[in-house]
């Protein structure tokens, strides 16, 4: 029995949370997060969140707190947004190598300065080396059923590394949406108490986190890479599982459409991603052959399906982000993937950065440009150097 | 002790558990049981919980641990722990 909420992507995030029950949730407001927590906050006054809810006085301390409580064992959420994520940057790298499942909602805002709250994707991707798996949503419904499952990824035996959800400010963040909400005893069904593999207990004592010799901590990280691996299957076998569950589905590490007999394959992110799908409408009713891969996953990087994209088509990348002193990063880290493997040709766009609107008109216009074979650099300015 | 799945930095609690400590220090507390007034202000300062208690109310240095850092005879209030440097100097 599921209902239809209408509401913002914070709010939906704010439900999904809850029912996900989380015995700790922390967090520091941040626009355009603050209504994430408030929704939470709603929850604790009317008494349908029971856990512990941590008032904090940074985002450091957030992720420090959600650290301490996920260390005694428990399931912690909270959410964040562009400097706040920053400001949590050094804890980021303690949780995930502390092996310790928290989930978060990052929404993904620009940094500053040029102070500016509107959307792109610099703020998660600067944190693309933590350690942490990363998830880009495109709808409401997804973000609501993405939490669900990154608990449920996080806290796999096999895994034990943190999930960061990411949305796009505003255009996901604030933007109201009908969204099917599964009954609690479904979800609950879906997603049992968490079980930790050790935890802190003045009874049972343990150090975490404790000095290591230089030949221990290599493996430590090795086997932070081998978890990332399995969680490329894991991800695939927990969305299989929902589907067959509660009956939708966004795809696995990427959503495919109208992939089948495509010649050319647009690889974009997020709110971009589902706007891709108006515009491949429009291309392909103009008779182009091409299809659209959105990566939901940019930890683990879907490196082997793209390399199977790669046999049939060639590929056009936008990248909402820059990585200075180089290009895109998804536009970097799909070329990467394809090394030795294929020598299709890969053409990058950066677009939307700054909050910029990014509509399906502009993304017609950079496949097209790509196709006709026109694209002068690797990768085109659109907003700046047009097309 | 319990295997997991991941490889992850957890220690449980036994004596030594990063080896013999005491060969790191340099200044060796060496006791004299003549002056000492049995108050345990050295065991209690100790951040390394190396001052042994003995049955007799006296007590000892445990020198596979200590690390030489000194603090027992400076909270010492009848000077019964001298500080000898143990270390050559190169």
């Amino acid at each position: 029995m599921s209902e239809v909420m209408i509401d913002t992507g914070n709010y939906i995030a704010a439900k999904a949370a809850i029912m996900a029950k989380p015995e700790v949730v922390a967090s520091y407001p941040i626009t355009p997060q603050t209504t994430l927590v408030e929704g939470i906050a709603n929850y604790v006054k009317s008494g349908e969140y029971k856990g512990e809810y941590i008032c904090v006085e940074s985002e450091h301390s957030a992720m420090a707190a959600c650290i301490g409580a996920s260390a005694t064992g428990v399931r912690t959420f909270t959410g964040t947004s562009s400097h706040g994520l920053l400001l949590m940057h050094e804890m980021l790298h303690w949780a995930a190598l502390a092996r310790l499942p928290i989930v978060m909602c990052n929404i993904n805002r620009v940094l500053g300065p040029g102070w500016n709250i509107w959307t792109d994707e610099n703020d998660s991707i600067s944190q693309r080396d933590t350690g942490w798996i990363q998830f880009y949503c495109s709808s409401n419904q997804e973000i609501f059923d993405t939490i669900i499952q990154s608990f449920k990824l996080a806290e796999h035996e096999k895994v034990n590394l943190p999930v960061m959800i990411n949305y796009n400010a505003f255009i996901l963040s604030h933007t109201s949406m009908p969204v099917y909400i599964p009954s609690q005893k479904e979800i609950d069904k879906y997603l049992p108490k968490r079980k930790a593999l050790w935890e802190l207990d003045i009874k049972n004592p343990v150090t975490m986190g404790n000095i290591i010799l230089p030949a221990e901590y290599e493996k430590v990280r090795k086997d932070m890479q081998k978890s990332q691996e399995i969680s490329k299957k894991l991800i695939c076998d927990i969305s299989a599982e929902w589907k067959k569950k509660i009956g939708r589905f966004h795809g696995d590490l990427l959503e495919f459409y109208k992939c089948t007999g495509a010649e050319y394959i647009l690889l974009s992110m997020g709110a971009i991603g589902a706007e891709s799908k108006a515009a491949i409408d429009n291309l392909r009713k103009e008779g182009f052959k091409i299809g659209l891969a959105r990566v939901r996953t940019f930890r683990p990087f879907p490196k082997e399906e793209i390399i199977k994209l790669s046999k049939k088509a060639e590929l056009i990348v936008i990248d909402r982000n820059i990585s200075v002193g180089m290009e895109g990063a998804l536009f970097t880290e799909i070329k990467a993937s394809l090394y030795g493997k294929s020598d299709t040709k890969v053409h990058g766009f950066i677009a939307g950065l700054g909050g910029n609107d990014v509509t399906f008109e502009d993304i017609e216009k950079m496949c097209k440009k790509a196709i006709k074979g026109k694209t002068q650099k690797e990768q085109v300015w659109y907003g700046l150097e047009g097309v | 002790m319990k295997k997991y799945k991941i490889v992850t930095t957890l220690s449980y609690p036994k004596k030594g558990a990063m080896g013999k400590t005491g060969n790191w220090r340099v200044f060796k507390p060496k006791l004299d049981k003549d002056k000492c007034v049995k108050c345990l202000r050295c065991w209690i300062f100790c951040p390394e919980g190396t001052i042994i208690r003995n049955k007799d109310g006296t007590v000892d240095i445990d020198y596979d641990y200590c690390k030489g850092c000194g603090i027992c005879a400076n909270v010492c209030k009848v000077k019964a722990i001298k500080m000898d440097r143990e270390a050559k100097r190169e």
